[in-house]
């Protein structure tokens, strides 16, 4: 994040969560995923990013709950340190540096035993650490984590590496090993992948490079030892899961199929198919009712709750922007356009392009979306799907989807299958609204470019209008790269290598052609609303060149190693990207005058290819000169590591974090109906009761203490105690409902004070407390909040109508 | 989790005929009725009042049928020589013939003997016609002249003689002059292969034409349309429309037979011609645009057309003597057409509760929709690669549709087990496929994705090769056509490449558009897509 004047660049989502196994909050409640340097902790009912858990310098490599506080987490990450988290409220607690980087942590969820281990990879040793003086050190251990497991009770430890597994007993400090020939009589590779250990049971369960599971047995005895083997993948077993009670186990791998073994009944099993993508992690809820899935394509699935994040991975279309929802365009899932929100960083929905099953096997060619376009008013959406196989020629498919109001999503046109004989290179919709004519351009290797026009079929019979070719361009047989459309419509700009040919796509004449060698065009953007009369085109030869079109003349030009070059469609002005020594500048121009409106140095390390101006919902009205680029649309763009970043200015900051605030406390609720009706009602009467917080400080927690309220509310208003009786049954019954040691502490905590500062220590906050805005208040308990909720006491009148009212 | 996505079966476009209005008009009539006469049939007349009875002229006889009827319900057989021209009154009563021998009969439609006979030309008489009042008669004949005759006197009131060549039809009109009412105008037009090719407008009340038009050809046929604005004629392989009104100005000449039109017709709502030649074609065109919009194919040349009132049914003749009935269809046996799915009894058992609408306060509980798959789509659903070939390699499927036959190859193609599928087949099931491949393999369609498969079934089964007769036997057929087949593309890429340099020198010298043109010609045709190419 680099500072500058008043904009600055801000991570706006995006990045990996799938590279370790996520972990379920003990109430099945929060879901925490190692993403990048930060953990993400997401609802399970939301399925809405809580908070991120900020302050690791590396990448977090491992994320788990503490065994003996169910409501703190640790995570390590390559940068050495392993730290202690309160997950509910994003508080760091404490942190250790390890010295080495930590690739993983396991841990053995075993009462008053507590155990960490790290391993570390340049030394290929492993050290266990234990918090009551158990230690060992296995050394060769596999750096993944899913091949390290913890037996029953933390009695054992599993490791798994190449053909050994070796079983380590902590109470006889013995370790055993087992190993399998490299290939069975088939050729198959006997090669382990991950390890699991059954709750209960001494058994481990085993998986492998050709997809068998291997469930072992009596692996106490170095001779005596017994496995069974399990066969239904047909490639690499990724993930081995057991249920907590142990009566399931769920295996998952490529074929993106999860499947439940029932355990001692093996022959049973369950399937559940298509998850749209190779799993790589399984988790189970520590209540067995949630599983939670992660797959190669950076998204989670908690089934039973569906749902999909979205995906950022290898990006090989342009960023877009659908004219019409005003989300983001990506081809993040195979075969499907995704639409994402800028807005409220959520996946809207898919748009299946390519129309068929998707074959989960490595190694399979399959058709990928690779361009696609939008017109100006949102109406049509082009897109273009290839597959290239080896030694056979490229299938190329061109499709139209028109949008259809009434069932509010895209429909498929046209098909054009093969359109051009080589690669699609570049395509763009005629941007004009007034024109009558739909018209697409596509430029191809082939060393042609194509008109294709909407047209209204001659027999009335026929179903609507359908796309055709109108017109087949070349220039000198060389291979055109891109192409862009005047504001107006009325000019067609085809760059071929370095020349620039400008057609008149009404009569399909050749008007002109400009070119400026050497290098060959990179980029091609005609101006919009005042400087329509300019092209720009950035070469291969760092040079950024200005044309003016009604004089065919070079306007002007500057020297810069331009990568990317795009036009904000609402305003006049341009973005140039410009890699310089490992990090990327941004330059913001209007074409009309060679002088930068705004220039950003390095605004990230590495190049930026990838870059969109997102029009806003609302405008702003800045009126410093440096800023004022920002007020019709924003500015995202994708960095190497696929973060999207985007640009804001100071105003509007803060605007977001006031906003924000308010998020925070809502996303943690379920969006019910009854949240909807009575949301509204509710930030009202906030803003009315500002004074009176401790109030909305018990109101939140309603629905726990409902045995309390639900008495108060059904026993009729005549035959009710007198308040003062009734408030501190209330509060109590409130306390009683977290931990029932606590509050007979909280009952005698007048006479000891002394108690009331190890609670404090031990630092158990009820969830429903925490969860709430005031938590801090409410969950440590000082003399002076006692004395507050006495005053309460008073108070309840109001409180109790509140009650009613909602 | 997402459901099954059923293999995408391409539909190509549909080449040939597209269906339009016309088309399913002028498609609906049933199956053609022949009816053999004794000679060539020269003229088709319908009675203008209600069973419409029409009087089919041929060789020495002219018979009756009934709008039903394959049996002829009166025939006239009184003629001397053969028998042209058998035409009705307007009121149904009366019909006038006219003969090789030159001699005029009129006939009671009930009689059998002539009641007049009109003697006075000197040749055959090939044209006869009521005038619109009924009261006299209209002949035209081989002597170069035309006659008017009053019916109850058999007498000669007037004589054409302008022609110069055999009249070979006329037309009257019906009411242009209603103050004189004795007279109409008549037009007439004689012909002798080649020498006088005109048409000449007469006007009742004065003894000369008021109008000479030039057809430049025999003329076979004459036509007015019902608002006598317009004049029809058909002579030669043209068919030529003249604006009276614009004193007799051209209006459009249609050239779409390619022989000699012998007989032209007008829809009963007047807005289709149809012609008729003996080419053995019957066109059908739209008179606002004059475009062919229909086709009806006959076996023999022919002679004579007439549509029934309300296009009931259309009757040609021909010269071999056969006379062909189309009637049209009910609207039922229409409809049965076009619903043909016939429902099952189960139908009955499944539809019940389906029309209980959900009232105001019910609580729907709505059905999952259960996903129908083809089956081979529950085949590749289930991974059994060799099973969903077979299910689609199925005789119907193979010979009916050979496209999904083609996207089965196609999706287990892309699925990388294509090799799976085809192999370990014996004898039966390999014939099997060469016999789909032989049928299929040059479809420039399906080529791309069966080439793939034909090399693939060469290499798993090259080893066996002379085993089986019946296999060898194909393998040799499907090389055979494939070396006629690279022949074929070669003889292609050469005429295209004669067409390229005509179309180079023809066109002015545009540089950029010309060499864009002739190149994806080239490329379109040699792969045979054709479907997109509007250049």
């Amino acid at each position: 994040m680099v500072e500058h004047g008043d904009i600055r660049v801000v991570h706006r989502g995006g990045s990996k969560i799938n590279s370790r196994e996520p972990v379920i909050s003990s109430d099945s409640r929060l879901l925490l995923c190692a993403s990048g340097e930060c953990v993400k902790v997401f609802s399970t009912s939301t399925e809405e990013c809580i908070h991120d858990l900020r302050g690791h310098t590396g990448l977090v490599t491992g994320v788990l709950l503490r065994p003996s506080n169910h409501l703190q987490a640790y995570s390590c990450s390559a940068d050495g340190t392993v730290r202690l988290w309160d997950f509910t409220d994003g508080i760091l607690i404490k942190w250790r540096s390890v010295g080495k980087a930590c690739v993983c942590v396991c841990t053995c969820v075993c009462a008053e035993l507590f155990q960490l281990v790290a391993v570390h990879l340049p030394q290929s040793g492993d050290r266990l650490v234990e918090a009551r003086e158990l230690s060992a050190v296995l050394s060769d251990v596999s750096s993944n984590p899913a091949a390290i497991a913890f037996g029953r009770g933390g009695e054992y430890i599993v490791s798994a590496k190449g053909l050994q597994l070796e079983v380590y007993f902590f109470k006889k400090q013995k370790s055993y090993r087992f190993s399998l020939k490299e290939n069975n009589k088939k050729g198959r590779k006997n090669t382990f992948t991950c390890v699991a250990s059954h709750p209960q049971d001494d058994c481990i369960a085993t998986g492998h490079e050709d997809g068998k599971i291997r469930l072992w047995r009596n692996f106490s005895h170095k001779k005596e030892y017994t496995y069974s083997t399990l066969h239904w993948h047909h490639s690499v077993v990724s993930s081995l899961c057991f249920t907590p009670e142990g009566t399931n186990l769920l295996s998952g791998g490529v074929e993106s199929v999860l499947v439940q073994w029932r355990y001692n009944q093996e022959s049973q099993k369950d399937f559940l198919p298509r998850l749209g993508a190779a799993i790589t992690h399984i988790v189970v809820s520590p209540d067995g009712a949630l599983f939670c899935t992660s797959h190669s394509d950076n998204s989670k699935e908690l089934l039973s709750a569906l749902r999909i994040q979205v995906t950022l991975k290898s990006l090989s279309t342009d960023l877009m922007v659908d004219p019409r929802s005003k989300a983001m365009v990506l081809n993040g899932k195979p075969g499907h356009l995704q639409f994402y929100s800028l807005q409220r960083d959520k996946l809207l929905f898919n748009l299946d392009i390519v129309q068929q099953e998707y074959i989960h096997q490595s190694g399979l060619q399959q058709f990928e979306v690779v361009k696609a376009a939008f017109t100006a008013s949102g109406n049509w959406l082009a897109s273009v799907e290839e597959r290239k196989q080896k030694d056979a020629e490229l299938e190329l498919n061109l499709k139209l989807w028109m949008f259809d109001e009434q069932s509010q999503s895209f429909v498929l046109n046209t098909t054009i299958s093969a359109p051009h004989e080589a690669r699609i290179t570049a395509m763009c919709f005629c941007q004009s609204t007034d024109s009558q004519t739909t018209m697409l351009v596509s430029t191809s290797k082939d060393g042609h470019f194509k008109a294709w026009q909407l047209a209204t079929p001659a027999h009335t019979e026929d179903d609507g209008p359908s796309w055709s070719c109108d017109f087949v361009g070349a220039y000198h047989s060389l291979v055109p790269e891109c192409c862009t459309f005047s504001a107006d419509g009325s000019l067609l700009a085809v760059s071929f290598q370095e020349v620039v040919t400008v057609w008149s796509p009404s009569s399909w004449e050749l008007l002109t052609t400009l070119s400026q060698p050497p290098g060959a065009i990179r980029d091609l953007c005609f101006g919009k609303l005042s400087c329509s009369k300019y092209l720009v085109g950035t070469t291969a030869n760092n040079l950024l060149c200005c044309w003016n079109l009604l004089t065919c003349a070079l306007e002007w030009s500057t020297s810069m190693n331009t990568s990317l070059l795009l036009a904000d469609p609402l305003s006049e002005n341009m973005a140039a990207f410009c890699p310089q020594a490992g990090f990327t500048d941004l330059f913001v121009f209007k074409p009309n005058e060679p002088r930068p409106l705004y220039s950003h140095k390095a605004v990230c390390s590495g190049n930026v290819t990838r870059a969109v101006f997102a029009p806003r919902e609302e405008m702003l009205d800045s009126c410093e000169e440096s800023s004022q680029w920002l007020n019709h649309s924003q500015l995202y763009f994708l960095t190497q590591c696929m973060d999207l970043m985007t640009f804001t200015t100071k105003a509007e900051e803060a605007r977001q974090m006031a906003a924000s605030k308010q998020l925070v406390i809502d996303d943690s609720i379920a969006m019910t109906p009854f949240h909807l009706l009575l949301g509204k009602h509710r930030g009202q009467q906030q803003q009315q009761e500002s004074g009176q917080d401790s109030l909305s400080a018990e109101r939140t927690p309603l629905p726990q203490g409902s045995a309390a309220i639900k008495e108060l509310l059904q026993t009729p208003a005549h035959i009710l105690p007198s308040t003062s009786f009734l408030c501190s049954m209330f509060v109590q019954s409130l306390l009683i409902s977290v931990t029932d040691s606590r509050s007979e502490e909280m009952e005698s905590e007048k006479e000891e004070d002394s108690e009331e500062e190890e609670i404090e220590s031990r630092a158990v906050r009820p969830p429903e407390m925490a969860r709430c805005g005031q938590a801090t208040e409410t969950a440590t308990l000082t003399k002076a909040q006692v004395k507050e909720l006495r005053r309460v006491k008073k108070l309840d009148h109001g409180w109790l109508s509140s009650v009613l009212d909602l | 989790m997402a459901s099954y996505k059923p293999t995408k079966i391409t539909v190509y476009p549909k080449l040939g005929e597209k269906v339009t209005q016309d088309t399913v008009y002028w498609k609906n009539y049933k199956a053609p009725i022949q009816i053999k006469e004794f000679g060539a049939v020269t003229n088709i007349n319908f009675s203008p009042v209600a069973p419409h009875n029409f009087a089919v002229t041929a060789f020495t006889r002219i018979h009756i049928y009934g709008p039903f009827s394959h049996e002829p319900v009166k025939s006239f057989t009184r003629f001397k020589d053969t028998a042209y021209c058998g035409r009705f009154r307007s009121d149904g009563q009366l019909l006038v013939a006219g003969c090789e021998d030159s001699v005029v009969r009129l006939f009671d439609v009930n009689g059998k003997v002539a009641l007049r006979m009109y003697k006075g030309h000197t040749k055959a008489v090939h044209v006869t016609d009521f005038t619109s009042d009924s009261y006299q008669i209209l002949t035209g004949s081989d002597d170069y002249s035309c006659r008017l005759w009053d019916i109850p006197n058999a007498t000669e009131l007037n004589a054409y003689q302008e022609h110069t060549d055999y009249i070979r039809c006329g037309h009257l009109f019906s009411s242009e002059c209603n103050r004189t009412s004795t007279f109409s105008q008549f037009v007439s037009k004689k012909e002798h292969r080649s020498y006088d090719h005109t048409l000449k407008v007469f006007d009742g009340r004065v003894d000369k034409s008021v109008m000479t038009l030039d057809h430049g050809q025999p003329v076979e046929s004459l036509l007015l349309y019902p608002s006598e604005g317009l004049l029809v004629s058909a002579g030669g392989r043209f068919v030529k429309v003249w604006d009276l009104l614009k004193k007799g100005q051209p209006l459009v000449s249609l050239k779409n037979h390619h022989k000699t039109v012998t007989c032209l017709c007008l829809s009963s709502n007047g807005e289709r011609l149809l012609s008729g030649s003996l080419d053995r074609h019957v066109k059908v065109y739209n008179t606002t645009s004059y475009k062919v919009v229909h086709n009806f194919d006959y076996a023999a040349s022919i002679l004579s057309l007439a549509l029934a009132p309300n296009d009931e049914s259309i009757v040609v003749g021909m010269t071999n003597g056969i006379l062909n009935l189309k009637h049209r269809k009910n609207a039922e046996e229409s409809k049965e057409i076009s619903g043909q799915q016939r429902r099952r009894p189960s139908y009955r058992v499944f539809v019940k509760g389906k029309n209980y609408f959900p009232k105001q306060d019910d609580y729907l509980v709505s059905k999952p929709v259960k996903q129908h798959l083809a089956k081979y789509d529950k085949q590749l659903k289930k991974f059994n690669v060799s099973k969903a070939l077979d299910t689609a390699l199925e005789a119907w499927t193979r010979l009916k549709k050979p496209e999904i036959t083609v996207a089965v190859i196609k999706e287990l193609d892309r699925r990388g087990t294509l090799k799976n599928a085809l192999a370990g087949r014996d004898e039966q099931g390999l014939s099997r496929l060469l016999y789909f491949l032989i049928g299929n393999l040059f479809d420039p369609r399906f080529a791309p994705v069966l080439v793939t498969a034909a090399e693939m079934i060469l290499d798993i089964y090259q080893s066996v090769i002379g085993q089986s007769s019946v296999v060898d036997r194909q393998l040799l057929r499907l090389q055979e056509m494939l070396e006629r087949e690279i022949d074929y593309q070669q003889e292609l890429l050469e005429v295209l490449g004669m067409l390229d340099t005509v179309f180079a020198s023809s066109l002015p010298r545009k540089e950029v558009p010309c060499s864009a043109i002739s190149k994806s010609n080239g490329l379109t045709q040699g792969e045979g897509r054709l479907q997109l190419q509007a250049t």
